[in-house]
């Protein structure tokens, strides 16, 4: 019952982050379509499409699997997606999450999506830590500082195809 | 529910299906410790009950070998704020009042069977798994702090400060509790708790294993020698036991 | 006895707005606090792994214990027939739940996450008495608003009599909860009493009631509306017997623990060596919170004067902050027994007594919790027909004779 009522309030909660993104359609559209980094693999665990609609989805299912259960398999675990996204750039500099260059944070940044992985998680793989950017307070945007429009999520939804 | 139909297949044909046996060969011939790894995608049960004993007899005044190896594994670096700095598990000295005996034992989360810490917790963050670890669910953690009052033996921290680049199988953060994780991700994989494997090292004070499995070193042990709850008063039935006390 | 007319005040003196001014000075204070201890982590504050709840948290729980006690009034009223108490009614339920307010504010921001309310208040673990506080809680708000409801419209008056009941029931088990969020800590010696949840009780009796009369002189005064003698006598006596009885309740908890000998260290350390927390529980419980107001309500100086109650009204607030301090704070200070019998060190603080210097923003968000209840109030009483447009005696006692 309990999660019953967990599941529909997400669901609602997350109709109303759709409504919030849609209400706030601005007119001259110039926000250009975020740059994802390209990650080190060839092909991600599912489609492009799944992964960019339900990545939450199976994040989530895979978190409480692992923490509650300890099943530890590979394909749905933040700390896959994070080895094989998260790259160092040609100057052999690494994004932190919040700033553009994160895999992570591309996207979240440009929808004024917040989340709320990397206050525990490390935002690259251990063989990176200590290279790159150094520690910067994070930045997480939130919904009211985010200039999201129509042509913006159409442009999101054409990226990387 | 429990089943995870998005299992990672490939990976358990790597293992071809048998578990790996980890163990720890201190000399020719002698096995300290046999635990079997569990398969990835099996979740776990509670016909294990992962445990440790402490023989506080071998455990060295001054040693410092498992607080070392704990703080490194999950990196637990502090600020120089004692007061406030993360320590999942600490060395305590006991001076026994009358006779001034002094001795030395390391102390962390007991893995309670009756967790007060679980009990008390609102959103239920704070939680047993099926074989006796008990973890903090940090997605759900609101930092309430109840479990720090209840846990009888101190064993909790509070994340005070910011925290960057994080070990992948302990993810901590700023606003959360924490406390010894039995290091489920290595016992997960069939390996010893960092510290007891520092400890094997020299003083070989240390042994963890299944509680339920009476043919376990750490079960033979606890036969025969037996074993003390800390505050065993209070009923708790924790995982871990000590010796010499 | 006459037909009691209610009206909202007109809220529109300088004082009025003054004092408005002054509660959202005090809640901007506690929102920028909160804001500043979030954001750097809780390094920042006087809180430690030892000390883990805070100045924040005296105030809270304070201020939740009052609020059931604040509802005292209505409950005599409504529950026990008392018809002296009907025109104070309305008041005595808009206060209960705006101290609620403040204090469960005070919770929230001090929360390590206060960004996950939204799993606070979706997944429940049952077990958990704070869970159950929580809902307790947001019944109490629930049920004591349709009380008032019943009260001011005339239409469902005919419920009145089964509210009051029910947010009578509600707001025991609502302190016994709170209490009990202490008594379940069996570990921790200063805690481990049956007698935390009376107690508990008897403590909300006498703060709700202390801020119930103070909010009740300031309107009256400043409103100019009139306040007969026959209502004022009747709350001073009523504060001297919960304060009296808090007095008992103390010694009998005291007794009680110096009976069991395994709590003799922690009774030695609150009576006798606690430092701070032995002066906080001595001058601030003992004589400022209990002995001076039992002598200004009944001494034979003070006997008539207004003056002396609202003083001692404001000194069992202070003495009720200190009770708080001594048990929440004093609690843990004092050292977890491990090895009972064996001296104890480590890097830990084992075996040492905690100290605890609270910071100034924890301070200022326990105030601004304060600051929101009372802000509540002031503008309740100008939105609603809250309080009587006279409490001459001739309207609030029933027995009286001109
Ligand atoms: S030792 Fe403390 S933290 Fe560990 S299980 Fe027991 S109560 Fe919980
Ligand atoms: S601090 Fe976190 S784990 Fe501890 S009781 Fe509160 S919600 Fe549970």
């Amino acid at each position: 019952m309990v999660s019953w009522f967990q599941k529909n309030l997400q669901k609602s909660m997350l109709a109303v982050s759709v409504l919030l993104l849609a209400g706030s359609v601005n007119v001259n559209a110039e926000v250009a379509a975020p740059v994802v980094p390209k990650g080190k693999g060839e092909q991600c665990v599912e489609p492009t499409g799944e992964m960019r609609k339900n990545h939450m989805e199976m994040l989530k299912h895979q978190r409480d699997e692992t923490m509650h259960n300890g099943i530890r398999t590979k394909k749905h675990a933040l700390k896959e997606c994070i080895s094989c996204h998260v790259q160092a750039d040609d100057k052999g500099q690494v994004a932190r999450f919040g700033e553009d260059g994160h895999f992570c944070s591309s996207c979240h940044n440009y929808a004024g999506v917040n989340v709320d992985c990397f206050q525990c998680h490390a935002d690259r793989p251990q063989e990176l830590i200590g290279k790159g950017h150094k520690i910067k307070p994070h930045h997480t945007a939130n919904f009211n500082d985010a200039s999201v429009n129509k042509e913006a999520l159409q442009a999101l939804s054409k990226v990387s195809k | 529910m429990k089943t995870d139909n998005t299992t990672d297949t490939s990976k358990r044909k790597f293992l071809g299906g048998a578990a790996a046996v980890a163990g720890i060969t201190i000399a020719p011939g002698v096995l300290l410790q046999t635990v079997q790894a569990k398969p990835d995608d099996q979740a776990v049960s509670n016909k294990v009950r992962w445990g440790m004993l402490i023989d506080t007899n071998k455990c060295a005044d001054g040693c410092t070998d498992c607080v070392t190896a704990c703080n490194s594994e999950h990196g637990l670096a502090g600020h120089d704020r004692p007061e406030t700095d993360t320590q999942y598990i600490r060395k305590v000295t006991l001076k026994d009042k009358q006779t001034g005996h002094v001795k030395t034992l390391p102390v962390m989360c007991q893995h309670c069977e009756t967790a007060p810490c679980a009990d008390v917790c609102p959103t239920g963050a704070s939680f047993k798994r099926e074989d006796g670890i008990v973890l903090v669910d940090k997605h759900i953690c609101i930092g309430c702090r109840y479990c720090m009052m209840a846990c009888p033996y101190k064993a909790r921290s509070f994340v005070h400060e910011d925290v960057y680049d994080q070990k992948d199988h302990t993810p901590r953060g700023k606003g959360t509790v924490e406390s010894c994780t039995m290091c489920v991700h290595k016992v997960d994989k069939g390996e010893n708790p960092a510290c007891v494997t520092a400890c094997n090292k020299e003083h070989k004070a240390m042994y963890f294993g299944d509680l339920n499995d009476a043919n376990s070193e750490i079960s033979k042990r606890l036969k025969e020698h037996g074993g003390k709850q800390i505050r065993a008063d209070l009923g708790l039935n924790p995982g871990v036991r000590y010796q010499g006390v | 006895m006459k037909l009691i007319r209610y009206a909202s005040i007109d809220g529109n003196s300088n004082g009025y707005w003054g004092l408005m001014a002054l509660f959202a000075a005090f809640i901007l204070a506690a929102l920028g606090s909160s804001y500043f201890m979030e954001h750097n982590g809780h390094y920042v504050t006087g809180m430690t792994n030892q000390i883990v709840w805070g100045l924040p948290h005296v105030f809270a729980v304070f201020l939740i214990v009052a609020a059931s006690g604040a509802l005292n009034v209505a409950s005599i009223a409504s529950v026990f027939n008392k018809k002296a108490y009907k025109p104070l009614t309305r008041l005595s339920a808009l206060l209960a739940i705006a101290l609620l307010m403040g204090g469960l504010i005070v919770l929230v921001l001090d929360l390590g996450r206060p960004d996950r309310l939204i799993i606070a208040a979706t997944i429940y673990n049952f077990k958990s008495i704070f869970a159950w506080n929580m809902i307790l809680y947001s019944g109490f708000i629930g049920i004591v608003g349709v009380y008032l409801w019943t009260m001011m419209d005339e239409t469902v008056n005919k419920f009145n009599r089964i509210a009051g009941i029910s947010a009578f029931v509600w707001r025991l088990m609502l302190t016994t909860g709170t209490g009990s969020i202490f008594g379940f800590l069996v570990a921790r010696q200063g805690y481990d009493a049956a007698i935390m949840a009376p107690m508990f009780i008897i403590m909300s009796f006498a703060f709700g009631l202390a801020f119930f009369i103070l909010v009740m002189f300031a309107t009256y005064n400043g409103t100019g509306r009139e306040l007969g003698d026959a209502i004022v006598n009747r709350m001073r006596n009523l504060l001297g017997i919960f304060v009296a009885a808090i007095l008992y309740f103390f010694l009998v908890f005291h007794l009680t623990n110096l009976y069991a000998t395994e709590h003799h260290g922690v009774e030695a350390f609150i009576l006798r060596d606690g430092g701070v927390f032995t002066n906080l529980f001595w001058i601030g419980s003992i004589i400022i919170g209990g002995v001076v107001p039992l002598l200004m309500v009944y001494g034979p100086f003070c006997k008539k004067s207004r003056k002396a109650l609202a003083v001692a009204s404001v000194l069992v607030i202070i003495g009720g902050l200190a009770s708080m301090y001594v048990i929440i704070i004093g609690g843990q200070a004092y050292p977890l027994q491990l090895f009972p019998g064996m001296e104890v060190s480590s890097s830990f603080f084992d075996g040492v007594v905690n100290t605890y210097s609270p910071t100034l923003p924890e301070l200022m968000l326990g105030l601004g919790g304060v600051a929101l209840s009372l802000i509540i109030v002031t503008l309740a009483v100008k939105a609603l027909d809250l309080l009587p447009v006279s409490l001459a005696d001739s309207v609030a006692d029933p027995h009286h004779k001109d």
